[in-house]
């Protein structure tokens, strides 16, 4: 789509196409509102034999799906990563943060997980139950209708457990456990920890005639060509065009601020278009921010007029404060009784056939917030790194180190598929002294000041950390597996990952009451300006430890309604 | 039926030129034919990726003659056996030239590691290691191949040797040869339905009823969901 400056002027714009931002620019427009969509990259449909990586073999990446042009390799369906050529960011005071941003239509939901948790009831008044950061404005009721409607509109498979603070929801169903997730089951049900059928936004059923069903090849990061995977973009862009509506979609479009009138309004943004590098204005009566919780701070801060002195909707001084990622930390394990395996299709969907939700008291432990156990393994395809130091594992099973010839294909085949990992993936507690906030000297390429970073862990998190690996030892010992690395101690943060590196960063423009206290109010309407909105993970008062994914659309879809609500009543 | 219908589904109108499956009948694996011209081989690159790919590929790293190295090595590695073809039949040795551009920091351990063989065999055979005899060759090799037992004066090569060999495994197990030899059976279009029943008898296990009960059934899979009032599916 080409880029025109032009002189219409639309009802809402929409800065973003990811999850939030493809949300709200289907039900803005199906209700009739002339709706532009400003994304910062190119326009990438799986289904277009240019954009696709689906099914392509490894050889036919000259680097073999290596991660050096691609965070995750050739193949991930992410244009960006931690780092993006001409788009640095700082860090403060010898602080680590890696923001992860993916320059495409549909952003990151084309290459995530589809892990699609609903946040429960407590995950909203975190602060009613261990006294520690803020309740939500809202509560689990507000948000459940939205949820319903996500769960129908998109699809989600999973299982109806009743379990606590697991909501259920409209479930497709769930596929059967491979071998080494039948392990896993074994491991955990001795171990005393409980195993549920995973809940991703994979199309195990059919939902519509427009998208296909699950093939199972594995590759949901990829992207799927039959749409039988959420992606913003293939579920929620493309079909309201294909319907229709007034949708337009500006690509390779960078905004670099929010216009504002003397009445302190919202009048539309300004823009840098990355193929002619000059300056653009779209105007519209409503502003709607969706470009991820940090692009959508950094915009606000760069938006400063002589009413705005601090940024726009800033009057808190909030914007960019109780920046927050899920904590992390994984471990891998060898199953003796998965060597030699008898090879065969098990490619499964794109993720995790089963998971533990979070399961103990916080009341009895020593860290305040839960997390939840990811399971990976299995007779996956190869890509660059595969076969590496593949006879180490000799010292530990038997054999030599090292060596050459047909024992190499002897040894590779041995160990292939019989790892077993987990992964924790935690909510950590927002702390006001974790930010995001415009680095006074440096800009990008498109001379737009960018973010400068100051993020600390606390015990918190680590202590959480230190538990999660004392919970993978006690799984994998009771499968009977071997457990790889030493248990990572106090030195290495208990082997948490560094800020960032869960990519499920939230609390940048958080929501609340109070205006001195955040920066939206609990429809993402900016306390200071009424005709602008944020619906990405920016509100979040705290992340649970769940993925953000489906809270965000269900939040973005409650804002729309009430978006249209405000148009008909003309209060905005 | 119903599997069958939605394999043929999956191809009809959904890809575009480029893939196209046959002989979908039920219990068979699906065949995949890939109709690709030279001309028109994309893996899914954006314009600045595609830049750098052919960037990398109109250099040249190696020298002929460090080439002829590479070679010699990945075939002492990964040699040819019964029915199965060698390294270099995979073609690892241009995989390593190209990734030795795509990622410079390989470029001096590679480079440094080839002239310290040649120093080596210069020192023990007055000939560089390309010229050794076979059986010359292997006498190095079999110094430096294996880490727990290399003499501490070798354990540059040893380092050198490891990195050689994974870029060989990695290279020829990526190949459409070594995926083949290594069995694995995905990358199509499929419908998981469970661990087949004699993998769960070989491993003791079997599935929790109540479990797969609630799972997918595969011919119900087209059927459009539809749930009761209480999120229950009835489709």
């Amino acid at each position: 789509m080409q880029i025109i400056e032009t002189p219409e002027t639309f009802d809402v714009i929409v800065v973003g196409s990811g999850a939030g931002g493809g949300m709200a620019s289907k039900i803005l427009a199906e209700s009739g509102l002339n709706v532009a969509v400003v994304e910062a990259g190119p326009t990438f449909d799986p289904k277009n034999e240019e954009h696709r990586t689906q099914l392509k073999w490894p050889w036919e990446s000259p680097r073999r799906g290596a991660n050096s042009m691609r965070a995750f390799g050739d193949f991930d369906s992410a244009y960006g990563g931690w780092e993006i050529d001409g788009e640095p960011y700082t860090r403060k005071d010898g602080t680590e943060f890696d923001w992860f941003r993916s320059r495409m239509l549909g952003g990151r939901t084309n290459h995530w997980g589809r892990i699609s948790l609903r946040f429960g009831p407590k995950d909203f008044k975190r602060r009613d139950i261990d006294g520690l950061g803020d309740n939500w404005p809202i509560s689990y009721q507000d948000v459940a209708p939205y949820y319903d409607k996500v769960d129908k509109l998109i699809g989600v498979f999973g299982t109806k457990e009743n379990f606590d603070n697991e909501p259920n929801g409209y479930f497709l169903p769930p596929p059967k456990p491979r071998l080494h997730e039948l392990y896993y089951i074994k491991g955990a049900t001795k171990a005393g920890i409980p195993v549920i059928p995973s809940r991703l936004s994979i199309l195990t059923k059919r939902i519509n005639q427009e998208r296909g069903t699950c093939f199972y090849c594995r590759q949901c990061s990829r992207a799927c060509m039959q749409y039988a995977d959420f992606s913003a973009g293939t579920c929620l862009v493309f079909p309201t065009q294909r319907a229709g509506h007034s949708l337009k979609v500006f690509t390779n479009a960078m905004v670099r601020e929010v216009l504002t009138n003397d009445e302190g309004k919202a009048t539309g943004v300004s823009y840098i278009s990355k193929d002619d590098r000059k300056e653009y204005s779209i105007r519209a009566k409503v502003v709607v921010l969706a470009a991820s919780a940090c692009s959508s701070a950094r915009i606000l801060l760069n938006s400063k007029s002589s009413r705005f002195s601090n940024g726009l909707a800033n009057g808190s001084g909030m914007v960019g404060k109780y920046l927050h990622d899920s904590t992390g930390a994984s471990r891998g394990a060898i199953v003796p009784e998965l060597f030699n395996r008898k090879t065969y299709n098990e490619d499964g969907v794109g993720g995790m056939h089963v998971y533990t939700p979070w399961w103990l008291d916080n009341k009895k432990l020593d860290f305040p917030r839960g997390y939840h156990l990811e399971i990976w393994g299995g007779m996956g395809m190869p890509s660059y790194g595969f076969g590496f130091n593949a006879s180490d594992l000799n010292s530990q099973f038997g054999g030599t180190v090292g060596g050459y010839g047909s024992k190499l294909r002897e040894d590779v085949k041995k160990y292939y598929g019989a790892m077993i990992g987990i992964s924790g993936r935690g909510e950590s507690v927002a702390q006001e002294s974790n930010y995001c906030e415009i680095d006074p000297e440096k800009v990008d390429q498109y001379g737009i000041p960018v973010l400068r970073f100051h993020y600390k862990w606390t015990d918190y998190e680590r202590d959480q950390a230190k538990h999660m690996h004392q919970t993978f030892e006690q799984i994998f010992e009771a499968m009977g597996a071997k457990v790889l690395g030493d248990t990572p101690g106090k030195d290495k943060d208990y082997g948490l990952a560094a800020p960032g590196r869960i990519i499920h960063e939230v609390g940048t423009t958080r929501m609340g009451d109070d205006p001195s206290k955040s920066v939206v109010n609990k429809y993402l309407q900016a306390h200071e300006v009424d005709n602008l909105f944020v619906v990405d993970g920016g509100p979040f008062v705290s992340q649970a430890d769940k993925n953000p994914t489906w809270t965000i659309m269900a939040l973005s879809w409650r804002t729309s309604e009430y978006i249209i609500d405000q148009l008909k009543k003309q209060n905005i | 039926m119903r599997r069958r219908d939605s394999l043929k589904s999956l191809l009809v109108g959904s890809v575009a030129g480029g893939l196209v499956l046959k002989g979908c009948s039920p219990g068979e694996q699906p065949q995949q034919e890939q109709e690709q011209t030279a001309a028109v081989q994309h893996y899914g690159r954006t314009p600045e990726e595609k830049l750098r790919d052919e960037k990398l590929m109109s250099e040249q790293f190696f020298t002929e003659e460090e080439l002829a190295t590479v070679a010699i090595l990945c075939d002492i590695i990964l040699p040819a056996e019964a029915d199965l073809g060698s390294a270099t039949d995979a073609g690892v040795p241009d995989f390593i030239e190209f990734i030795a551009k795509d990622m410079p920091n390989h470029q001096l351990p590679l480079r440094g590691g080839i002239m310290w063989l040649n120093n080596q065999t210069n020192e023990r055979f007055n000939l560089d290691f390309n010229k050794c005899a076979e059986q010359q060759q292997i006498e190095l090799i079999d110094e430096i191949a294996y880490p727990d037992q290399a003499p501490e004066n070798l354990k540059h090569g040893v380092v050198f040797f490891s990195l050689m060999r994974n870029l060989t495994l990695t290279g020829y197990y990526t190949s459409e040869m070594g995926i083949k030899d290594l069995g694995y059976k995905g990358n199509q279009p499929n419908v998981w339905d469970g661990v087949p029943q004699e993998v769960l008898d070989e491993h003791g296990l079997s599935y929790d009823p109540e479990w797969i009960a609630r799972c997918v059934d595969q011919d119900k899979r087209n059927d459009t969901a539809e749930w009761d009032a209480d999120g229950n599916l009835i489709t």
